[in-house]
C-alpha cells in the first residue's frame, strides 16, 4: 500500500509462551483490541516497524502531491482547479499528521525525511508513474486514492492509538477525493468528446496494474506480514485487500463504460469474487528499486525543495532566537 | 465610459489579480521550504482562487454576453487580462515570492477594507468575506519579511534584493485611472489615495522592523497591467493555465 514492504526485523513470530512478561502483557492488550499509546511499553521491533511504516506512509503523501501538481497549473476550469488544489493541500496535511503521529514514537521528522532523500526509505511505487493527461487527475483520485482507502479503512483499527486516530481523520478526506476523481472521469465519459473518452480509457489502461501493485507482494512473498498481523499493525493480508479493491472497483468501471487491460478478469460465481490475471512483479520490484519512469524526478524535486529552503529555515531559527533573547532581556 | 463598463473593468482587475497570483502560487506546490509552508501556500492560493471566482462570476453576469467565469479566466488573452503587473512576476526564490506577496497583501488588505463599505452590495459582500482571508495572508507575509530581513546575513541580503527588484511594480496598485475615478465618485470603488497612505505606513513599519531599506521615493514605477499592457511573463503563464480549454475548444471538464 502506501507502505508496501515494511521490514519488521523479526525472523519468526513468537508464541505467547516464548515471551517475556512485558511482551506477553503487550501482546495480550493487542489481542484484546486495547490500543497501544505512546507512553506504554512496547517491543523495540514494534516501535521500529511502526516508525518505518508511518514514515513511508507520510512520505507517500508528500511525494504523492507531485504527480497531481503536474496538472494543477493546467486544470481546465475554476472548479477543478479549486478541487485539485484542496486535495493536494489535504495530502500535505495528511503528511503532517502522520509525521506528528510518528514523532510520538521518538522518531524525528527531519531525520526520516533525510532517509527518504537518501533512498534508504521508500514511498509508494504508484507515485513513480507519470500523469500524462488531465484524465489522470480523475484516475489517480478514483483508483489510487481508492486503493489507499481500502487499506486505510482497515488501518483505522490498527493497534497503535495515534496511527489509528490519524487514519480515521485521513479516511474521511480520502473518500471525498475518491468521489471527486470518479466524477472527473464520469463527466468526461458522459459529456465528453471522443477524444476525452479515449483520454479516460488510456489513463485507466496505464494506472490499472500499478494501482493493484499498491497492495504489495503476494502474502507468500511478504515475509514481514505475519509479525505485522500479530501486532495488528496490519489487519488484512495484501491479497485480501487487493481482492476487496477489485471487487468494489469493477462495477464502478462498468458504470463508466470503460475496461481494464486484463483479459483474465471475470466474475467467479463460485468464489463470489472477480478472478484476475497475474501482476508483473518484475515491474513492481524494479520500480521499488528506483527504476520507474519518475523515481529520479520525484526524489530530485523533494530534495531540491528541502535543500533550497535551508537558508529560509535557518533564517527563521536565527530570527526566533534573536527575539526570544530580546524577550528575556 | 459608462458606469457599467467601468464596473466590468474594475471586477476584471480584482478577479484577474487574484487569479494570476493564485496561479503563481500553484507553481510552487511541492517546492516549499518546509511542509508547514506547503500548507500555507496552498491556503493562500485557495483563498485567492475562490475570490477570483467570485469577482469573475460577478463580471460575467454583469457583462451578460454568454461568457461565464471560466470563459473569462481561460479564454482571454494577455491583452484582455487586467491584473496588476506585480502578481505576474515570477516566483524567484522564497524571498522574491514573499516580497511580491507582502507588497500585494498590504494593498489587498486596505483595498478590501475600503470595499467592505462599497455602495455596490455584492462588492461589499465579496470584500467582507475576502478580508478575513487576506488578514491572515498579510499577517503571514509580514512575518516572513521580518524573519528573512532580520534573520541571517544571507536571508537579509536576499530579502533586500527581492524588495529592490519587485518595488518598481508596487506603484501601479495605487494609480487611479478613469474607471477607478468614475466608480469612486459613485461610492463603489476604493479611494486609492487613502489605500496608498495606509499601504505606505504599513510597508514603512514592516521594512523598518525587518531592518530593510525602503527603495527611494522617486523610484521608477512601471504601470500598464490594469489596462492590459503586461510584462513578457504573462503570456507564458496564460499559455500553461489555459492549455486545456484552448486545445479542446468546446469540451467541458
Amino acid at each position: 500500500m502506501y507502505a508496501q514492504l515494511v521490514d519488521t526485523g523479526v525472523k519468526r513470530v513468537k508464541g505467547l509462551d516464548e515471551m517475556s512478561p512485558e511482551e506477553r502483557n503487550f501482546q495480550e492488550k493487542i489481542d484484546a483490541e486495547i490500543k497501544i499509546e505512546p507512553k506504554n511499553w512496547m517491543p523495540e521491533a514494534y516501535r521500529r516497524t511502526l516508525i518505518r511504516q508511518m514514515s513511508q506512509h507520510a512520505h507517500s503523501e508528500i511525494v504523492g502531491m507531485l504527480p497531481e501538481k503536474n496538472w494543477l497549473t493546467r486544470a481546465p476550469n475554476l472548479k477543478r482547479k479549486l478541487q485539485l488544489l484542496a486535495k493536494i493541500q489535504d495530502e500535505a496535511g495528511h503528511g503532517l499528521y502522520l509525521y506528528s503521529a510518528m514523532e510520538t514514537l521518538g522518531a524525528d521528522r527531519d531525520e526520516e525525511v533525510a532517509k527518504l532523500h537518501s533512498g534508504e526509505v521508500k514511498y509508494s511505487s504508484i507515485f513513480n508513474y507519470p500523469t500524462r493527461s488531465w484524465a489522470d487527475m480523475g484516475t489517480v483520485g478514483w483508483l489510487v486514492d481508492g486503493a489507499a482507502i481500502v487499506n486505510q479503512v482497515v488501518l483505522q483499527r490498527t493497534s497503535y492509538g495515534p496511527y489509528s486516530r490519524a487514519m480515521i481523520r485521513i479516511c474521511k478526506e480520502e473518500s471525498f477525493h475518491q468521489r471527486q476523481g470518479y466524477q472527473i472521469l464520469l463527466h468526461m465519459m458522459r459529456e465528453g468528446t471522443e477524444e476525452q473518452k479515449a483520454m479516460v480509457q488510456d489513463s485507466i489502461n496505464r494506472f490499472w496494474w500499478p494501482a493493484l501493485m499498491m497492495f504489495g507482494p503476494h502474502d507468500g512473498d511478504s515475509p514481514n506480514s505475519a509479525q505485522s498481523m500479530q501486532w495488528k499493525i496490519k489487519r488484512m493480508s495484501n491479497d485480501d485487500l487487493r481482492q476487496r479493491f477489485i471487487d468494489q472497483t469493477i462495477p464502478q468501471l462498468e458504470l463508466l463504460g470503460c475496461t481494464v487491460p486484463d483479459p483474465d478478469l471475470k466474475w467467479n460465481e463460485e468464489r463470489g469474487h472477480y478472478d484476475f490475471g497475474e501482476i508483473d512483479w518484475s515491474e513492481f520490484y524494479s520500480v521499488l528499486k528506483g527504476n520507474g519512469p519518475c523515481n529520479r524526478d520525484r526524489l530530485r524535486t523533494r530534495r531540491n525543495a528541502i535543500e533550497n529552503g535551508a537558508w529560509v529555515r535557518e533564517a527563521a531559527r536565527v530570527h526566533a532566537e534573536k527575539h526570544n533573547k530580546a524577550d528575556v532581556a | 465610459m459608462t458606469e457599467k463598463q467601468a464596473l466590468f473593468e474594475y471586477l476584471l482587475r480584482l478577479g484577474d489579480s487574484d487569479m494570476i497570483l493564485a496561479q503563481r502560487l500553484c507553481e510552487l506546490v511541492g517546492h516549499a521550504p518546509a511542509l508547514e509552508e506547503e500548507m500555507a501556500i496552498g491556503n493562500v492560493a485557495l483563498d485567492l482562487l475562490g475570490q477570483a471566482r467570485s469577482w469573475l462570476e460577478y463580471a460575467a453576469e454583469l457583462e451578460d454576453a454568454g461568457r461565464d467565469a471560466d470563459a473569462l479566466a481561460f479564454l482571454r488573452n494577455e491583452r484582455e487580462y487586467r491584473n496588476l503587473l506585480i502578481v505576474e512576476q515570477a516566483n524567484g526564490n522564497f524571498a522574491d515570492t514573499m516580497a511580491r506577496q507582502y507588497l500585494f497583501d498590504a494593498w489587498h488588505y486596505y483595498l478590501l477594507q475600503a470595499l467592505k463599505t462599497s455602495a455596490d452590495d455584492r462588492i461589499a459582500a465579496i470584500a467582507a468575506k475576502g478580508l478575513k482571508e487576506v488578514t491572515y495572508h498579510l499577517r503571514r507575509s509580514s512575518a516572513w519579511i521580518k524573519r528573512l530581513g532580520d534573520g541571517t546575513d544571507e536571508s537579509h541580503e536576499k530579502m533586500q534584493a527581492a524588495i529592490d527588484e519587485i518595488w518598481t511594480y508596487s506603484g501601479e496598485m495605487m494609480v487611479a485611472d478613469e474607471a477607478d475615478q468614475l466608480l469612486q465618485a459613485a461610492g463603489i470603488a476604493a479611494d486609492l489615495e487613502q489605500v496608498k497612505q495606509q499601504w505606505q505606513a504599513h510597508v514603512a513599519a514592516t521594512l523598518a522592523e525587518a531592518t530593510l531599506t525602503q527603495p527611494a521615493d522617486d523610484s521608477y514605477m512601471q504601470t500598464g497591467g490594469k489596462q492590459g499592457y503586461h510584462t513578457e511573463q504573462l503570456g507564458f503563464l496564460l499559455a500553461e493555465m489555459q492549455y486545456l480549454p484552448r486545445a479542446y475548444p468546446g469540451a467541458t471538464w
